[in-house]
Parts: C-alpha cells; sequence; structure tokens
C-alpha cells in the first residue's frame, strides 16, 4: 500500500484537481519545462555529436587561438544561465501566483 | 649531498609542514561546526534534512559543495592539462544537466517527498518493494561515488604531504573515512551542510584567485593562453581541438557520446543532490537553491578551463612530469605552486597548500553527504518502513541511521584500501550512468505518467542498475584492454583474462534508454491500476505544495 492520507485531505486534494486554476497552472508549467526540456538536450547533443563528427566546423578557428569547439562550448554556458533564469522569471510571475492561492485553499480546508 | 640539495629538502620540508598545518585547520575548522551544529539535531527532520531550515542560498552554496568533488576540481583541470579540448565535455555535460534538475526535478521532489528518494516514490507505489529498490540503488550509485572520492583522497593527499608509500595512502583512507562518519553521526544533515557551505566558499575563493593568477599572466587574453597551453603541450593546434582523447576510433566517438549523454541525465537522478532538495522550507527555495548551484558550479566550470590550460602553459620541467604521473590529478595544486613563484618561493608553497587544502576539504564535504544520505536510505527506508513497518520511533529511527552512517563508512573505507587501483574517473562515471539508468526515469515517470506503476518502477530500477553495472563488468574497463603500444593491461583484471564482450567503457547510451524502456514495459504488462488513483494527488502536491512536509 502507498502511503496513507485522511479522507478528508484526500478530498481537498481531489477538488484542487478539477479546480480551472490548477489545469491552468499544470498547463503553464508543462507549457514551458517540456519544450525547454527537448531543446537544451537537442543543442547539447548537438554540441556533442558535432564535438565527435563535425571537426572541420569545430575546429575552424575564429580569432586568435579561439576556435569554434570553444565557443560552442561556452555557449552552452551561457544557454544554461539563460534558460535558468528566464525560468526563475516565468515561475516567479506566471506559476506561483497560482500555487500559492491554491495552496492557502487546501490549507484552509483541511485545517493546517 | 651539496649545500643547494639540502637548501631544496628543507624547503621541501617545511612546505610540507605548511600543507599539514592548513589540512590540520581544515579539519578542526570543520570538526569545530559538527559540533556547534549538533547541539540542535533532535528529530528525524532535524538529521535526516537540517530541520527544513536552511535558505536557498545557503542550499545552494551546500547543493555547491556536495556536487564539486575531487573528480571535478583535480580530475577535470588535469584532464584539460593532459588532454586538452576533451576534458571540456566534463565541465558542460555537469552543467547542463543542472537544468533538468531545475526544471523537472528539484521543486516537484521537495513538495512531494520527505527524507530520502524512496519518499516520493513510495506516494503512489507499494511501499515495500519500492522502498526496497531505492535503497539499494542509493546505496550502489553512493558507494561508487565514495570509492572514487576515498581513492582519490588516499592518492592526493600521499602526495601532496610527500609521503608515496602504500601505508601513507591507507592511512589516508582510513582518516578520511573516521572523520566522514564522525560529521555525519555527530552533525547529521546539519553538520553536513554546514561543512559543504564552508568548503563551497573555499573551493570558490581557491579557484577563483589562481584562475585570475593565470589570466593575469597573459593580460587577461584567453587566445594567447591557449595558445601558449597548445605549444607546450607539444601538440600544437589539436590540443585546443575536440579528439585528442576520445576522437581516435569509431568505437570511443560513440564511448565519447555514451558519457556525455550519462553526464547531462546522471545528475538530477544521484540521491545525495536529490536529498538536498528536503533542506529547505519550500519549493520556491529549492527553486531559488538550484539557481544560486547553477551560478556557483557554472563559474567554478569556467574556471576549470582557465585551470587546465593553464596548468599545460606554466607548469615546466619536474613539475610537468608530476602532473603526467599523477594522471593529471596534481594539475591544479602544482599550477598554484607555479603562478605563486614557483617551487622553492614562499609565494608557490603557499598557494600549493592553500590549493591542497582546498583539495582536501573537497574531499571530505562530499563523502559526508554521501553517506548520510546512504545512511537515511538504510534507516528511513528499509529499517523503519520496511522492517519495522512505521511503528519505529524518530529517536530510534535517528539512532538506526548514526549506526548505518558507522557501518557504510566502515564499508567504504574496507572497500577502498584494496580498491586503490580503481580509475577515478570511472568510478564517478559509473555513479552518473546508473542514477542516469536506474534513478532518473522511475523519478520522471511517477511524476509525469498517471499510468506508471509499481512494476514499471521496480523494472527501470532494477533493469537500468544491473545493465549499467552489468555492462560495465563485460566492458573493456574490467578486462581484456591492453595498450596498443606498450601492451601493457589497462583493465582491472590481470592481464591475459578476457571476458569483454561490450565495446564502451561508459554503458549509458544503452542503460539509459534500457531503464525508461522497461520502465514502460513493467508498467503496460501489469493491471496494477491502484497508483493511477493517488496521481491526482501527487500532482496536486507536487505542483501547488499543499501538504508539502513542512
Amino acid at each position: 500500500m502507498a502511503e496513507p492520507i485522511s479522507r478528508e485531505t484526500h478530498r481537498a486534494y481531489e477538488r484542487i484537481h478539477n479546480e480551472p486554476q490548477f489545469a491552468e497552472l499544470k498547463r503553464i508549467y508543462r507549457g514551458f519545462v517540456l519544450p525547454m526540456t527537448v531543446a537544451f538536450m537537442v543543442w547539447y547533443l548537438l554540441y556533442v555529436v558535432a564535438s565527435n563528427w563535425l571537426p572541420d566546423f569545430m575546429n575552424a578557428q575564429v580569432f586568435g587561438n579561439i576556435n569554434v569547439a570553444l565557443l560552442f562550448g561556452l555557449l552552452q554556458f551561457v544557454t544554461t544561465f539563460g534558460i535558468a533564469y528566464w525560468y526563475a522569471r516565468y515561475s516567479a510571475s506566471k506559476m506561483d501566483p497560482l500555487a500559492d492561492g491554491l495552496r492557502d485553499d487546501f490549507e484552509r480546508e483541511v485545517g493546517q | 649531498m651539496s649545500t643547494q640539495d639540502v637548501l631544496l629538502a628543507a624547503s621541501e620540508e617545511s612546505n610540507q609542514a605548511l600543507t599539514a598545518s592548513l589540512f590540520a585547520l581544515v579539519v578542526i575548522l570543520t570538526v569545530g561546526i559538527t559540533f556547534w551544529a549538533s547541539r540542535n539535531t533532535k528529530t528525524a527532520a532535524d538529521y535526516y534534512a537540517g530541520g527544513r531550515s536552511f535558505s536557498g542560498v545557503q542550499n545552494g552554496f551546500a547543493i555547491g559543495g556536495d556536487y564539486m568533488s575531487a573528480a571535478s576540481f583535480l580530475g577535470i583541470s588535469g584532464a584539460i592539462a593532459l588532454s586538452g579540448y576533451d576534458g571540456f565535455l566534463y565541465s558542460i555535460g555537469f552543467l547542463v544537466a543542472w537544468l533538468v534538475a531545475l526544471l523537472l526535478i528539484a521543486e516537484l521532489l521537495r513538495n512531494s517527498g520527505r527524507f530520502t528518494m524512496a519518499d516520493q516514490l513510495a506516494y503512489r507505489m507499494r511501499q515495500r518493494p519500492i522502498r526496497q529498490a531505492a535503497a539499494i540503488s542509493t546505496v550502489v550509485v553512493s558507494i561508487f561515488y565514495l570509492l572514487a572520492q576515498m581513492v582519490g583522497a588516499g592518492a592526493l593527499v600521499a602526495l601532496l604531504l610527500g609521503v608515496d608509500s602504500q601505508a601513507a595512502k591507507n592511512i589516508t583512507i582510513v582518516s578520511v573515512g573516521v572523520l566522514m562518519i564522525f560529521y555525519v553521526v555527530v552533525g547529521g544533515m546539519k553538520g553536513t551542510t554546514w561543512v559543504q557551505i564552508v568548503k563551497a566558499v573555499l573551493l570558490m575563493f581557491g579557484t577563483l584567485l589562481i584562475s585570475v593568477l593565470v589570466l593575469a599572466k597573459f593580460g587577461f587574453n584567453l587566445s594567447d593562453l591557449l595558445g601558449t597551453a597548445a605549444d607546450a603541450s607539444g601538440k600544437g593546434q589539436a590540443f585546443l581541438e575536440p579528439g585528442l582523447k576520445y576522437g581516435a576510433t569509431a568505437t570511443s566517438k560513440i564511448d565519447f557520446l555514451s558519457l556525455g549523454i550519462a553526464l547531462v541525465l546522471g545528475t538530477a537522478g544521484l540521491p545525495h543532490i536529490l536529498v538536498r532538495f528536503y533542506t529547505v522550507p519550500t519549493a520556491k527555495q529549492a527553486r531559488v537553491s538550484v539557481l544560486w548551484a547553477i551560478g556557483l558550479i557554472g563559474t567554478f566550470y569556467l574556471m576549470t578551463l582557465v585551470l587546465g590550460f593553464g596548468a599545460a602553459a606554466l607548469v615546466t620541467g619536474d613539475a610537468k612530469d608530476q602532473i603526467a604521473a599523477s594522471g593529471g590529478n596534481l594539475a591544479s595544486p602544482l599550477l598554484a605552486e607555479a603562478v605563486g613563484g614557483g617551487p622553492g618561493t614562499l609565494g608557490g608553497a603557499i598557494l600549493l597548500a592553500l590549493i591542497s587544502a582546498v583539495a582536501f576539504a573537497t574531499i571530505l564535504a562530499v563523502v559526508a553527504g554521501l553517506t548520510l544520505t546512504s545512511a537515511s536510505s538504510v534507516a528511513h527506508d528499509l529499517y523503519a518502513n520496511i522492517w519495522k513497518k512505521g511503528t519505529a520511533s524518530e529517536k530510534d529511527e535517528v539512532r538506526t541511521a548514526r549506526i548505518a552512517a558507522f557501518v557504510i563508512g566502515g564499508a567504504a573505507i574496507a572497500l577502498a584500501i584494496p580498491g586503490q587501483s580503481l580509475n577515478v574517473a570511472f568510478l564517478v562515471a559509473l555513479a552518473f550512468a546508473v542514477a542516469a539508468s536506474a534513478n532518473l526515469p522511475a523519478l520522471l515517470y511517477n511524476l509525469f505518467w498517471k499510468r506508471f506503476n509499481t512494476r514499471g518502477a521496480l523494472w527501470s530500477i532494477y533493469g537500468g542498475l544491473i545493465s549499467a553495472v552489468g555492462l560495465v563488468f563485460f566492458s573493456p574497463v574490467v578486462s581484456g584492454k591492453v595498450d596498443p603500444e606498450t601492451g601493457a593491461n589497462l583493465s582491472l583484471f590481470p592481464a591475459g583474462v578476457d571476458f569483454s564482450w561490450f565495446p564502451l567503457e561508459n554503458p549509458g547510451i544503452v542503460s539509459i534508454p534500457l531503464g525508461f524502456f522497461l520502465g514502460w514495459l513493467g508498467t503496460v504488462t501489469s493491471s496494477d491500476k491502484g497508483s493511477q488513483e493517488r496521481f491526482a494527488e501527487l500532482e496536486v502536491r507536487s505542483l501547488t505544495g499543499a501538504g508539502a512536509e513542512k
């Protein structure tokens, strides 16, 4: 058996699950993280594949001793920082107000 | 002996005394912190999760301290110093991996779990089999990782203190093990977290200092640094291009891809990282933790590039041979000596001692986190929930966790001493491969797939675990690898024994998809619908934090 919870808590979860705000929260969350995960994985794998199989492209020198491989690698840092920052902004403005409201309702309902 | 030799020997001795004093300082500082933190450890939530009282920023530093291991600090800079650009893949994979943790795992896990990885899965699965599987996987991943750090510690500390005998290495491993048991038994999660925070600050300060000194030598011109490194390496431009290490054959290229996949998917399945999300009060703070961790870890891995190429460019003479002999592990410490003024100078001695002490603190913080995570899973999942069926008192549970920390720490010492011939980078890569193959599929399916059930979870955990470890067992790492030029044996097993049939050293490219596939197959072949009823609850709880542990 899974972890037991009280009947009252169970009802509160069921009710929230049927709320339109919850459907909206889920849509907003998944709408961001799923495409973004696919995007950064493809971008990262592209880098690994290029390192392996595209030597002419990666070894091209851009300026001085800086080649495409180094810039591509550094760009992975830039995109990682960028996506993290974007998600922080997005979640704080779009997700948190909805989640906070639903949680407050829940806590009132089960008397926590 | 000439006067000069005597002088050199004397300065060598005083350098080692300096290094030893800084090591002692690290020990005194961390032991003091542990005692201080232990005063407020009373409940199970205190012991396992630091009372969930850490702020996001504190936890971000602790995550950095938990994650940036000696294998990263010494191993990556060493790999870059020896084989150039290819070492950079580790830095990138280890960082990008944090996006998986940020977007898909951290907040949801904080809201829906309690103390261990298994708590999250057990929420809607059959408790006993799932906790058993998750506990086994937790202990296996942590032991591989632990062995890597302890074997590395033995080799490193002995070298840095200039006592390169087998006995000295064994004493080092035992000392590191005893300290780690002490932190975990006495300090619990609070003590361990503070040790990790202190270590992260020391590590960031140390690497930043050396990086700035290296870049200053080249007038902050990265291109000059790279050019000098390429010339000094004797390999020219190829040193700055991908493929020097992994580009030799079609097989080694696929190995590189396999490693890249394991690195990026492993992080979010590492149990000692997952439990860190429980140490903050809310999911928002868990998010803040990961954002800080990404900032710290990203900055750190950018600096490994400077350290690695810096070591290739600036370390010369005997020290350069020493880097090669250590498999690259001494690149950062010897670079510190070089930028401080070189061997025999006061500046060189101080920086060498400083960076060595940072490496030592790094090892201690990581092994403590691993031991705590394993002990928590044994006590909370196996003892309290399976054996005692949830009837154990909190006091009883925490006492069991402390005993488990003793046993696991002792086992790690006992395994590390005969395991000193194991390759450190291989052990870390294996831990990541197991985490990505066994833990990540189960966690993601559980959070995102309604139909997922107990059989699917068990198949993906055991299937991923067995296939990752099994494929490595039948790989050239374990048997049948010889150096094509010298004919020397490069495998774990003695020369002449060859039962390898899996050509890759990194199993991820096979075992990770297999873990996901088995999770799906186990689920759809089972008629178990029980877990679907709880999915709505899990969704609400994980996304809103309603009813989350406080």
